[in-house]
């Protein structure tokens, strides 16, 4: 049988998700250098396996339970089928069947989403967790917390049908789910050795590595373009390129909110801070980056730099988180999600058939009461759970390494070599040699003419 | 005027450092250094392969002093340093013939001396 035209329409979308998929996977790149560049370097090695064990454990369980709990079937609380991605229909996923990729590509495109968040959650636990805890948690978070979550909204569960919350790609399904699992295990965990003086001020455990995290947050910037854009699930009206724009300024907002926060603050243009500008506008935008015009996007991102800067210093005087997580991803993904109540345009609610215009188009607060309220449902329910999940592993396997393993640091400990072994190692190889008879000695090599003193 | 030279554990410089400072003493010099002792080594491995790995990453602090502060300070740095674990390192101390401050030219005793903590690092 000849392909029509027909075929097409498939066949695009279906190409589109795929790529923007493994943009999104891609962010595990990002994760894992974000992650290396700000632990000491005795904690580098440690973060190359887990990222690695993560996303292979959660695709495992994500295609055999976790997808058809999000998206298999129309229920309010979790879907019903779907199992190992056992069908080809795709009118079997009623809440992504509006799109004409194929239900593989669907699936894929979900699962890195749930890679992405587990990969978040580990952001405020460096340089003290102990890995298995790592495991643990992966096999429960992507077999239930995201999939069941996600449902509420992504999946046309009871916060999107019932309430019609606006989150196109998810602050809120993503990355407040992710931070949030972070808030629960660092409380749990607490701070670092040394990070708090006797005093009870913060110590500074400064990162080993600018240069890589600059790397992971261009990265992960890339990675948002597959992210946001390719949470249409569909390429035909080009629609994805508008959210590009959206995505692309909203984020530039975000870098020079932040720097131009930190500076106030404290006269300098902070590194860091910078790179978690971006982070936390990213964020931000993802749940209104369908949703709002482009004028919104540069004030929504240009706010979440703020707000990151802020709750960055603000919650290191308390609780130790390493990457700024909490911030860039829970403080900015709630302030992303809200976003949506106040700049949501009418036109682009009624196109996603999602929900009722903003209040700044509206005056009507009704659509901020909904984003609140399914903050409010993800945060506790997400936070319950992954506490008491982290408390039994806690109570049995152990959350922490002892104190004296936390000062050698987790590459020795846990994988028994360092991140960078040259560091801490003598020259491998270097036995007793006895020198051989002059005879035998390799004659010095000729210096090659115009390298010799006088010149060629 | 003598000099103290210790090797200690990485993580013991903050409280040596603050214990030497209270005394008053002028400054001080900080190494990276590795080095063998009691404490034996440890076992690496990579990839299924085994390494012996006997040089441990240890700090060499050194500092020059007048001769009525050298007991107290060396008390100082094995209170700073000492954790009752095997591989708490080393106090030696050795006479010093000259000294000489760079800026000014002085020398002495009293480039080395200071009567009140002068608070390192800011």
């Amino acid at each position: 049988m000849q392909p029509t035209l027909k075929d097409v329409i498939p066949a695009v979308e279906t190409t589109w998700v795929i790529v923007a998929a493994v943009f999104v996977m891609f962010m595990q790149a990002g994760f894992l250098l974000l992650e290396i560049g700000f632990s000491r370097m005795k904690n580098a090695g440690t973060v190359v396996p887990k990222v690695l064990a993560n996303f292979s454990i959660c695709a495992l369980c994500y295609w055999a339970v976790g997808f058809a709990l999000a998206f298999g079937g129309p229920g309010w609380f979790a879907g019903t089928h779907g199992t190992f991605v056992n069908t080809a229909n795709g009118a079997l996923f009623p809440a992504i069947a509006a799109s004409h990729a194929t239900v593989s590509a669907k699936w894929f495109f979900e699962f890195v989403f749930c890679a992405v968040s587990l990969a978040i959650v580990w952001g405020t636990t460096l340089e003290r967790i102990k890995f298995g805890a790592y495991l643990i948690y992966a096999i429960i978070f992507s077999t239930l917390i995201y999939p069941i979550v996600s449902h509420w909204i992504f999946g046309g569960g009871w916060l999107v049908k019932t309430f019609g919350m606006q989150d196109f790609a998810g602050s809120t399904v993503v990355h407040l789910i992710g931070a949030t699992g972070a808030f629960a295990a660092l409380l749990l965990l607490g701070p670092r050795e040394g990070k708090y003086g006797r005093d009870g001020k913060p110590n500074v455990i400064p990162g080993h590595s600018m240069p890589l995290v600059g790397l992971a947050v261009l990265i992960l910037w890339f990675g948002w373009f597959g992210f946001n854009p390719g949470s249409t699930l569909g390429a035909i009206g080009g629609r994805f390129a508008d959210i590009v724009v959206v995505t692309n300024i909203a984020a530039a907002a975000g870098v020079v909110g932040a720097m131009l926060t930190i500076w106030l603050i404290t006269r300098t243009f902070d590194m860091g801070m910078t790179c978690n500008g971006a982070i936390a506008a990213l964020v931000a935008i993802t749940a209104p980056s369908g949703y709002v015009n482009f004028w919104a996007a540069p004030i929504i991102g240009f706010i979440a730099g703020v707000i990151v800067v802020v709750s960055v210093i603000l919650i290191d005087k308390r609780l130790d988180d390493p990457v700024g997580a909490l911030s860039a991803h829970g403080m900015a993904g709630i302030w992303g999600t809200l976003s949506c109540g106040i700049f949501t345009a009418p036109a682009l609610a009624k196109l996603n058939g999602v929900g009722q215009g903003g209040l700044w188009y509206t005056g009507d607060f009704k659509q901020f009461g909904v984003q609140s309220l399914g903050v409010a449902a993800a945060f506790t329910s997400v936070f319950v759970i992954s506490f008491v999940v982290f408390f039994i592993i806690k109570a049995t396997y152990g959350l922490r390494v002892e104190s004296e393993e936390e000062r050698y640091g987790l590459d020795i400990v846990e994988h028994g070599m360092w991140g960078y072994p040259e560091q801490f190692m003598p020259v491998p190889g270097s036995e007793y040699h006895p020198p051989a008879p002059p005879a035998q000695r390799p004659r010095p090599r000729p210096v090659p003419v115009g390298m010799t003193a006088r010149g060629g | 005027m003598k000099k103290i030279e210790a090797i200690i554990r990485p993580e013991r410089l903050q409280s040596v450092q603050d214990a030497l400072d209270e005394l008053g003493v002028s400054g001080l010099t900080v190494t990276e250094v590795m080095g063998c002792g009691r404490q034996k080594g440890y076992t690496e491995q990579y990839r299924g392969s085994r390494a012996n790995i006997s040089l441990l990453p240890k700090l060499k602090v050194e500092s020059v002093v007048p001769n009525e502060v050298v007991e107290p300070a060396v008390e100082a740095i094995v209170g700073g340093a000492w954790t009752g674990e095997t591989g708490d390192g080393r106090v030696f101390v050795f006479d010093v013939e000259q000294s000489v401050r760079i800026r000014t030219g002085e020398r002495g005793e009293e480039t080395v001396s200071h009567e009140s903590r002068i608070g390192w690092g800011y």
